[in-house]
């Protein structure tokens, strides 16, 4: 029950890119076509579940201090492996996905998985957990990619669409669009979710820079109250 | 020298790195409510910019090109963004603290900050030498600046409005980032026909 928990919130409740609104540079970049976005969401989520597994393996052995440098290391040893693997067996995709397959390196849900999960579970829970949360990168991906592609350019995964294939809006495929189509949809799921929208506006939970970046904003809000 | 500006204007302008490339969007929409953080955080990242090249310009040209070590890129690079970004904050703390005291909490929100390893890793797959990469980098950080300044105007613009509940917070600052993106776009083809 409690793995099938684990799995689920990641896709829904925790979804990591429209809940909690981490990685949010692949996300904007990678969704102009659906596969493109199926990519670069494979991508990560196989980085997440082996990230997950062997820094829960190594959560013993790794020192509290220098946590933070060990996890990158591992993360970008594993990095290094898929975008050797993509270049290998992929390369149209390695080619469209250009600079943002190796920046999966500072996506900031794996870093964040393993800080909030990986250090403090055990080794199945972690990797059902990164799986969940990978799962529900890709669909949220797949779902803003799905738009941007259908309306922008017509097509769904390269094949034309007769009547919207000559009515395209093709801003949405242009970086405008991007940020215009997940404004929108996070403003559906705050809809839909009965959860109330967030208080801070940058959901920050989960990312290891959290605190330093609350500080920035909690200081401003100080200021702002002051001057009120 | 026409080609270095042209490097320099275009990654400002046509290429910005927040707005058109999507690089560094994290502290974009976290750290530009107010403008004094803003600028703080974007002076920052171009120092870092600045630094980080310079370190990983020769590493990738004397060290891994040589000895066929292309593929260690990723992994050389975030942990020598990482170290110089101790580095200076220690070296700031001890020798400039006022300098340390303005932008000291931002240096830790950069080392994994996307900007930051991707211009090194651009600079790399662009074939620059090692003044145009400096020159991009320094335009990129620029780009970052101006895509910060003109985006906390736009913020605080829209706070005070009556916005609909389920559009409170990030949405409508995602959508006013769509219309600041869009402005962005009018500058596509105007660098390669100033030097035509």
């Amino acid at each position: 029950m409690r793995t099938v928990r684990n799995f689920t919130k990641g896709i829904i409740r925790e979804n990591p890119v429209l809940v909690l609104v981490l990685g949010t540079c692949p996300t904007l970049a990678t969704s102009t076509s659906v596969i493109n976005a199926l990519g670069m969401g494979a991508a990560a989520t196989i980085v997440l579940v082996l990230s997950n597994i062997v820094i829960s393996a190594l959560r013993k052995v790794i020192p509290d201090k220098v946590r933070i440098p060990c996890y990158i290391v591992l993360i970008a040893g594993l990095v290094t492996a898929v975008q050797m693997l993509v270049k290998a067996y992929a390369p149209t995709l390695d080619e469209s996905l250009g600079i943002y397959l190796p920046l999966i390196v500072v996506n900031c849900i794996i870093l964040g998985r393993a800080e909030m999960f990986a250090s403090k579970n055990k080794v199945f829970a972690s990797a059902v957990d990164g799986f969940g949360m990978g799962t529900g990168f890709t669909l949220a991906l797949f779902l803003m990619a799905a738009i941007r592609e259908v309306f922008g350019n017509g097509t769904f995964c390269g094949i034309e669409i007769p009547v919207l294939a000559e009515n395209k809006i093709s801003i949405l495929t242009m970086a405008p669009g991007g940020f215009m189509v997940f404004g929108l949809l996070i403003a559906v799921v705050n809809k839909i979710g009965r959860h109330k929208p967030q208080k801070t506006d940058f959901g920050c939970q989960g990312c290891p820079q959290a605190e330093v970046c609350s500080k920035i904003i909690c200081s401003d809000e100080k200021e702002a109250e002051g001057v009120d | 020298m026409t080609k270095l500006i042209i490097i320099l204007l275009s990654a400002v302008f046509i290429n910005n790195y927040v707005l058109s490339k999507f690089l560094g969007i994290c502290p974009f929409l976290g750290v530009s409510k107010k403008l004094n953080n803003a600028v703080g955080m974007s002076i920052a990242v171009i120092f870092v910019m600045l630094i980080a090249t310079a370190a990983t310009w020769p590493i990738q040209h004397y060290l891994l090109d040589p000895h066929d070590l292309g593929y260690l890129q990723t992994i050389v690079f975030i942990l020598v963004i990482a170290a110089l970004v101790q580095l200076v904050e220690i070296v700031l703390k001890r020798y400039i603290p006022s300098l340390h005291r303005s932008l000291g909490v931002y240096l830790p929100l950069i080392t994994t900050n996307c900007a930051v390893l991707g211009v090194t890793i651009l600079n790399n797959s662009e074939n620059y030498t090692f003044i145009e990469a400096m020159v991009n980098s320094l335009g990129s950080g620029l780009g970052f600046l101006i895509a910060m300044v003109m985006f906390s105007g736009v913020r605080s613009a829209i706070e005070g409005n009556d916005i609909p509940e389920s559009f409170r917070g990030l949405p409508v600052t995602l959508v006013a980032a769509a219309i600041t993106s869009l402005s962005f776009m009018g500058f596509g083809g105007v660098i390669e026909n100033l030097f035509a």
